[in-house]
């Protein structure tokens, strides 16, 4: 089975709360890193350097791997001017591309809708997690999401395969009817036909997978295994995404944060594995994003929420290597004393990839001009 | 029977979250409409709920435990206006947990919505500016005598008063400068002294007490005396009765689309906003003369999309899961997956309660819906349904009969158990095909698939 999908595709993973960027690329050789942290601080043993300033924490030992083979780019000090400390607004603004009022159409949404104009598949964007992002939300853009890929769909519980198919032809046959009955009841009826063949096309996607890469047992791996499959099904998806929660790490950070590193970046890197596996690595990109950087100085357990975050990209066509520039960490610099400023618009990352990855127009997506990257190999 | 068993229906889902049918038969054979509506209005002719048995369930700091409990109040409540009331008023004002991250005052200020949510819209904003909760998420308490900070005083007119063209710049610095020292008093801390909300405090040194011209009246106002003045605006009244309207009666488009979109039903708001100037904005009054009117009463068939929290609430009331208090009802809100906190299908069909996304509050009508959250609206009454041990399931099968009868009879017998639940005639017709298909199966199965199919319907979507 290698149904090679020739179009690239891009998948985005949300690290959800905040990531220390710091404690991810660690600026191992600055004073004011280790004058600002004095708990939260990795020690000698702990980093593994990739130049005379940098260090990858060692927890993400898989990241130092694809850094050396140059399939991994650090985008560093990634925001936007008077960064929201607000993780939910923070999130929005992300999604939305809009710092200023609340936005409402995703930029991945409007996305979908120019790779996929007429709407003619349910899957061309899919989420893989629980609830749509707002990333992917755009009324009148059918995208899919799924938090359980054998469980997708209606009427899964019912074991036996005839009741099944009864209760799916009832299904059917209920909101079928409701085209035509009124605008809502009619777009419910649609939403749930797009349910169905969604889940029709999945359906043969477990059965088709077959792979020796052997994903760890966290939830970023399960989610990246899913993008996996269904990618390797060639159904046309241009667009995943995901998320891997639990970076708000105010407390108990030195526990948490290195086991949420680690599960991320042996996820990533089982996945680009299993797509090599299936010669299908070459069109696939991986942006790593999370809404904030985390504050300069620590809490004496963890640290608040901040801003100059970090973003990824990953992939067999990514040129791999450090983009923008390191957030200084001169006090004189921080944002209201205590936040590191950034140092690239995020929307120039998103403009990066939609028009250097999915030959999409960035500008009506991202709303503006946006410095961009060069990262891929085109 | 004393009333009309549909239509009393149709009121519990609009008032409450829906009755069973055991409270249908009970309803209509001993009380008249007019009754129920004025029963559903003077909630205190009713017990509250024995909270204190309640909490020993249910303790703890988590926002998800007091969302829990919430649930728990909607769903066994004896007085569903007054919580539906509560629900109503966290849509309009919304205040989320993601700022202060303290559960506590936002249970608090729901408490208060129950208290004051009947009353005269008076006392309603007097509350909600003494609520800490609001204070600290509109920033009034940054609100000082000689540096004013205009949010609470502009969302005051924009969201929970008149709306967008009613007032001007100068009205909202003006109200701002009225509430200046209105603040709150720090709770006491989390540890050792366990779960505290705030209480509001007033600062007389902090308060601008110079003449102030609001909507064209001169004086040395107040907070108190600003409200006095919004209350008797007919902007105001207006403004509260589209909202009713929308909640209550019919999806309307959102809310910063009212400025410019006429009303769907511009003599329904009209005969509500009358009805509130005549009784000086008493909510209660209000909320009479929309349930007895006769556009309530044909708006059963009136597209309005329930929201998660209604979807959920009636359901937990059908299965009668929660009818008693025990663990894990913090589980709509998040459940627990490998140690790690997981959304719950509240989150997962878009209504995080207690946190909504922002001032505006949420989305919704047909905005509660895409694939996602539908299929998790559907997955979610399957798997509910889908245990015959919980006693209002197992209840439900009993009744539901056989699939040997006639088709039509069957159905009719499920849509009725579900709460009376009003579907269009072709949902009705492919039910009846679905029951005929499921003859030759086991019939306990067949029912119970039934059953499951009734709640996975579009029109179940629908309050």
């Amino acid at each position: 089975m290698t149904t090679k999908n020739s179009e690239k595709t891009l998948v985005v993973v949300q690290l959800t709360g905040g990531n220390d960027f710091m404690n991810t690329i660690v600026p191992y050789t600055n004073s004011h890193y280790y004058d600002a942290r004095k708990k939260i601080v990795l020690g000698q043993d702990d980093f593994l350097p990739i130049n005379d300033t940098l260090a990858i924490n060692k927890n993400a030992a898989p990241f130092k791997r694809m850094f050396d083979e140059g399939n991994m780019a650090i985008i560093q000090g990634i925001g936007y001017p008077n960064s929201n400390r607000s993780h939910f607004r923070g999130m929005d603004i992300w999604h939305t591309c809009e710092p200023d009022k609340v936005g409402s159409e995703g930029w991945l949404g409007l996305a979908v809708r120019e790779i996929d104009t007429r709407g003619e598949n349910v899957l061309t964007g899919v989420n893989i997690g629980q609830g749509l992002p707002r990333a992917m939300a755009v009324a009148g853009v059918p995208v899919t999401s799924i938090s359980d890929l054998e469980g997708y769909g209606v009427m899964k519980r019912l074991e036996q395969e005839q009741l099944r198919d009864k209760a799916l032809q009832a299904f059917k046959d209920i909101y079928g009817q409701a085209i035509g009955s009124g605008v809502v009841a009619e777009y419910i009826g649609k939403t749930g036909l797009d349910v169905l063949r969604g889940a029709d096309m999945l359906s043969e996607v477990a059965e088709n997978y077959n792979s020796t890469v052997e994903y760890a047992d966290n939830s970023i791996a399960k989610s990246l295994r899913d993008v996996a499959r269904i990618h390797l099904s060639g159904l046309g998806t241009r667009i995943f995404y995901t998320n891997h929660g639990g970076y708000d790490t105010h407390a108990n950070e030195m526990p948490a944060h290195p086991k949420l590193i680690s599960d991320l970046s042996g996820a990533i890197s089982d996945f680009i594995d299993d797509l090599e596996e299936h010669e299908a690595a070459d069109d696939v990109a991986i942006l790593v994003f999370t809404e904030f950087g985390r504050r300069m100085r620590d809490n004496g357990s963890g640290t608040d929420h901040g801003s100059g975050g970090g973003a990824f990209l990953f992939g067999k066509n990514v040129k791999g290597g450090l983009y923008s520039d390191y957030p200084s960490l001169d006090p004189a610099n921080w944002e209201h004393s205590e936040d590191l400023q950034h140092t690239i618009d995020f929307r120039g990352i998103y403009g990066t990839v939609l028009q250097q990855w999915l030959e999409i127009e960035a500008k009506p997506i991202v709303k503006g001009d946006f410095e961009q990257i060069s990262p891929f190999y085109l | 029977m004393k009333s009309d068993r549909a239509l009393v229906a149709h009121l519990m889902r609009r008032a409450g979250f829906g009755a069973t049918p055991a409270e249908l038969d009970s309803l209509s054979s001993e009380k008249t409409y007019d009754e129920i509506v004025d029963d559903l209005v003077n909630p205190d002719r009713f017990e509250p709920i024995d909270m204190s048995h309640v909490e020993r369930y249910y303790g703890g700091e988590p926002v998800a435990v007091h969302v829990g409990k919430w649930l728990y109040r909607m769903a066994n409540t004896s007085r569903p206006l007054e919580e539906k009331m509560s629900l109503f008023l966290h849509h309009i004002f919304p205040v989320a947990w993601g700022k202060s991250e303290h559960g506590p005052s936002l249970y608090s200020e729901i408490e208060m919505f129950r208290k004051v949510g009947l009353g005269s819209f008076r006392d309603i904003l007097r509350a909600l500016s003494r609520d800490p909760a609001m204070i600290f998420w509109l920033d009034n308490n940054e609100n000082h005598k000689d540096e004013i900070n205009e949010n609470y005083g502009r969302e005051l007119l924009e969201l929970f008063s008149m709306g967008v063209g009613n007032y001007t710049e100068d009205d909202i610095k003006n109200a701002s400068r009225a509430f200046t020292g209105w603040t709150f008093r720090q709770p006491l801390s989390l540890y050792p002294y366990g779960h505290h909300a705030a209480d509001f405090e007033f600062l007389p040194n902090d308060h601008d007490y110079g003449e102030k011209e609001f909507l064209g009246e001169k004086g040395n106002f107040d907070g108190d005396e600003i409200i006095d003045i919004i209350v008797k605006q007919p902007a105001t009244a207006r403004f509260i009765s589209r909202h009713l309207y929308n909640f209550f009666v019919e999806d309307e488009v959102q809310v910063p689309s009212w400025e410019t979109v006429p009303p769907k039903n511009p003599e329904a708001v009209e005969e509500l906003t009358t009805a509130y100037m005549e009784s000086q904005g008493n909510i209660g009054v209000v909320l009479k003369t929309l349930f007895s009117s006769q556009f309530f009463r044909k708006a059963a068939n009136k597209p309005k999309v329930k929201s998660p929290a209604e979807l959920i609430v009636g359901v937990i009331r059908q299965t009668g899961e929660f009818s008693q208090p025990k663990p894990g009802i913090h589980e709509f809100a998040v459940t627990t997956l490998n140690g790690s906190p997981f959304e719950g299908p509240l989150a997962i069909m878009g209504q995080r309660l207690m946190n909504p996304p922002t001032v505006e509050g949420w989305h919704t009508g047909f905005e509660w819906i895409d694939s996602g959250t539908l299929s998790e609206r559907v997955g979610f009454v399957e798997q509910q349904f889908a245990d015959p041990s919980k006693p209002g399931v197992s209840a439900m099968l009993k009744k539901a009969g056989s699939l040997d009868g006639d088709p039509d009879q069957l159905v009719d017998r499920c849509l009725d158990l579900l709460g009376g639940i009003n579907v269009r005639d072709e949902t009705r017709a492919s039910l009846v095909k679905y029951a005929s298909n499921l003859k030759n199966e086991k019939s306990e199965v067949g029912v119970h698939n039934l059953i499951q199919m009734t709640a996975a319907t579009v029109d179940y979507q629908f309050a």
